[in-house]
């Protein structure tokens, strides 16, 4: 009844064109951004910020990251973690050497190293697919990891590889609590996802879905594979590169090139797949569900089923849950929970007169 | 043979009123081979501009291989291609594009995740010039060539009367609206050329007279050659200026559609086989 676009008609393209063409939907949005950049700062406590939002921030960008190589331009990947990793070693680099260097600018330059690299390791897109694209990818996930780790310099010869993040400052003000850096990140995410939003909306993005659907027909129609596959590569790993680098400075701290490792390329895809491949805001569902289903089932399992099961069964049984969850997105609703998301608005739509 | 030519080129002009130019497409002697399988051999035909130029032949003669060679998703072992007074040895398929050759797939070849409005707007990528940076922001230029181009976009909708379905994921479109949309997409390049591969294949009655008229329409409108393989005997004869005909990789035909409907050897051929 109320979540309806009748009496809405489009006058221009321009019109059509905007992210949210239904009013309601736009409200919406604008209402979520500001009820997390103006009442949950006041609202939530440190755990909150620390333990989950910020977080779910910073997987919902690697994820958004993800989504455009594999969910947009087809290309499978596993190696999302090391180019988190390449942007958090790359800022902290910069950071380092650089007097003065301001911090989003070493938070880009983050971004564009783990590009470079995306880049490279994209090449053999242009002559594998699939499965063996993956195992091309799995192939830059463990060399990166050991090469950062093998080369001190990269972790200013501290031991082990670990790094402790600089400072954060901007214009004078620091970054030190978890309000800020919680703020921080969201202006940061916010800003990307609305900059993903428009390339896939434009004609670099039906590019890459052209190259996914189909390549030879999108070949034939003057879309060059190759040029379309790298670009994917290079903002993908720009996505996850700056995701890295947020990872290390406004969530951890501190951070080792193996805690990039492939079981966070894993959790990053399965965040993807249940969230929804192909779309923008299925990479916010996915990472905020991949974060708070933990945290429920350690809070909810022992409670409900009090002394009858083991702290050993509740991580046993979060595995089962995650394993669960990942084979009925794959099989039964391959696009996530964006598309039941969809599902829900359009019976909305339709409701009370269902036909 | 100069005058041949001659006769057909006039007897096109008298059958539809249209002024059908010089040739602009040239195949010398190909020959396309896929390990042991010959799907061409030495094959030499030319299409000239604003006609209508059927390839026919019974199943796996060769004819979607030619169309694949023209543009230059298959490359001839041997042969030459002249194409705008240019010879090469093969096509490239991006540089096919840009001089402005556009084609449809004997299997639909739409891009499945995205709406018919998204397919057809494809069909611009070409022309539009913003580059990455632009589309993220999507502001000033980006978006003044999105709404240009979408412009041009919602021509080819109405023209193709579709303009009910332009939000629709093309996945969910019966198969005759499937084949529709992909004309539509290679429409949206506005290209010199197109190559119809077998637009017509599984629809009813109805749909057939709808996109023979598109196929009509185009020619006659744009005046865009088109190259078109086509089983349907029927519609072949209404509304091909010449056609090829293909048997197991090699020509057996050329000519006006009355010519090669009395050519012996393309009896024989369609007799040979079931249809
Ligand atoms: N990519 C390929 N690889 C191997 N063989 C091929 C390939 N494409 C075509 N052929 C072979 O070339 C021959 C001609 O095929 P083609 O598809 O051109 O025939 P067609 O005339 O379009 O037939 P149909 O009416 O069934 O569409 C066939 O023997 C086919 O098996
Ligand atoms: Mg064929």
């Amino acid at each position: 009844m109320f979540y309806r676009e009748a009496g809405q008609f489009k006058a221009s393209y321009q019109a059509d064109q905007q992210i949210f063409p239904i009013r309601q939907d736009r409200v919406a949005v604008w209402a979520l951004i500001v009820f997390f950049a103006a009442v949950v700062p006041v609202i939530a406590d440190q755990y909150w910020l620390k333990a989950i939002l910020i977080p779910v921030l910073i997987f919902s960008l690697a994820a958004l990251g993800l989504n455009i190589l594999t969910g947009y331009a087809g290309q499978l990947s596993l190696g999302s973690a090391a180019f988190m990793a390449v942007g958090a070693f790359g800022a902290y680099n910069f950071m380092l050497r650089i007097d003065g260097m301001p911090f989003l600018l070493a938070l880009v330059m983050g971004g564009l190293c783990a590009a470079a690299v995306g880049v490279l390791f994209g090449l053999p897109s242009l002559r594998i697919k699939g499965f063996y694209l993956a195992v091309a990818t799995l192939a830059a996930q463990f060399f990166i990891v050991w090469a950062l780790v093998k080369f001190p310099w990269f972790s200013n010869y501290s031991s082990s590889g670990v790094i402790s993040t600089q400072e954060i400052s901007i214009l004078g003000f620091v970054f030190d609590g978890p309000t800020s850096k919680y703020m921080l990140t969201l202006a940061v995410v916010v800003v990307l996802a609305l900059a993903a939003k428009n390339m896939v909306r434009s004609s670099t993005g039906r590019a890459w879905m052209a190259v996914r659907d189909m390549d030879v027909a999108a070949e034939v129609i003057g879309i060059r594979p190759m040029r379309t596959k790298l670009i994917a590569f290079a903002v993908s790993s720009f996505y996850c590169g700056v995701a890295g680098a947020l990872y290390a400075y406004t969530y951890l701290g501190t951070v080792e090139p193996e805690g990039f490792n492939l079981d966070l390329s894993f959790k990053i895809l399965f965040m993807i797949i249940i969230g929804g491949t192909g779309s923008i805001m299925g990479s916010f569902l996915g990472a905020a569900f991949i974060v708070l289903l933990p945290i429920l089932l350690d809070n909810f399992v022992p409670s409900l089923l009090g002394d009858l099961v083991s702290s050993s069964f509740v991580s046993n049984f979060q595995l089962i849950v995650f394993g669960g969850m990942i084979i009925f997105f794959l099989i039964v609703e391959p696009h996530g929970l964006a598309r039941l998301w969809q599902i829900g608005k359009e019976k909305l739509r339709l409701w009370p007169f269902p036909h | 043979m100069m005058t041949n030519d001659m006769a057909v080129a006039d007897a096109g002009q008298q059958a539809t009123g249209r002024r059908i130019g010089g040739v602009i497409l040239d195949l010398q002697k190909i020959s396309l081979s896929f390990g042991g399988v010959k799907a061409l051999t030495d094959i030499s035909f030319d299409v000239r501009e604003h006609e209508i130029r059927a390839i026919i032949g019974p199943n796996g003669a060769g004819k979607s291989s030619m169309l694949n060679v023209i543009n230059g998703v298959y490359h001839p072992q041997q042969g030459d291609i002249v194409f705008h007074g240019e010879t090469r040895h093969e096509m490239d398929p991006h540089k096919a594009a840009k001089q402005g050759i556009a084609r449809t797939f004997q299997n639909i070849a739409l891009f499945k995740g995205m709406s018919v409005l998204d397919n057809i707007m494809t069909g611009r990528n070409l022309k539009m010039k913003t580059n990455l940076l632009q589309h993220a922001l999507f502001w000033g230029a980006a978006q003044r060539e999105e709404i240009e181009h979408r412009k041009k976009v919602e021509e080819v909708i109405d023209f193709l009367e579709i303009q009910s379905i332009r939000k629709t994921p093309v996945g969910r479109l019966p198969y005759g609206l499937q084949k529709r949309v992909e004309l539509g997409r290679a429409l949206a390049a506005e290209p010199s050329m197109l190559l119809l591969d077998e637009p017509m294949a599984g629809m009813n009655v109805e749909e057939k007279q709808d996109m023979s008229r598109f196929i009509l329409d185009v020619n006659d409108q744009f005046g865009t050659t088109i190259v078109l393989i086509e089983h349907d005997m029927g519609v072949v004869m209404d509304i091909s200026d010449r056609v090829v005909v293909l048997d197991y990789g090699k020509k057996i035909g050329d000519g006006t559609p009355e010519e090669v409907m009395a050519n012996p050897d393309v009896i024989a051929a369609y007799l040979g086989t079931s249809h």
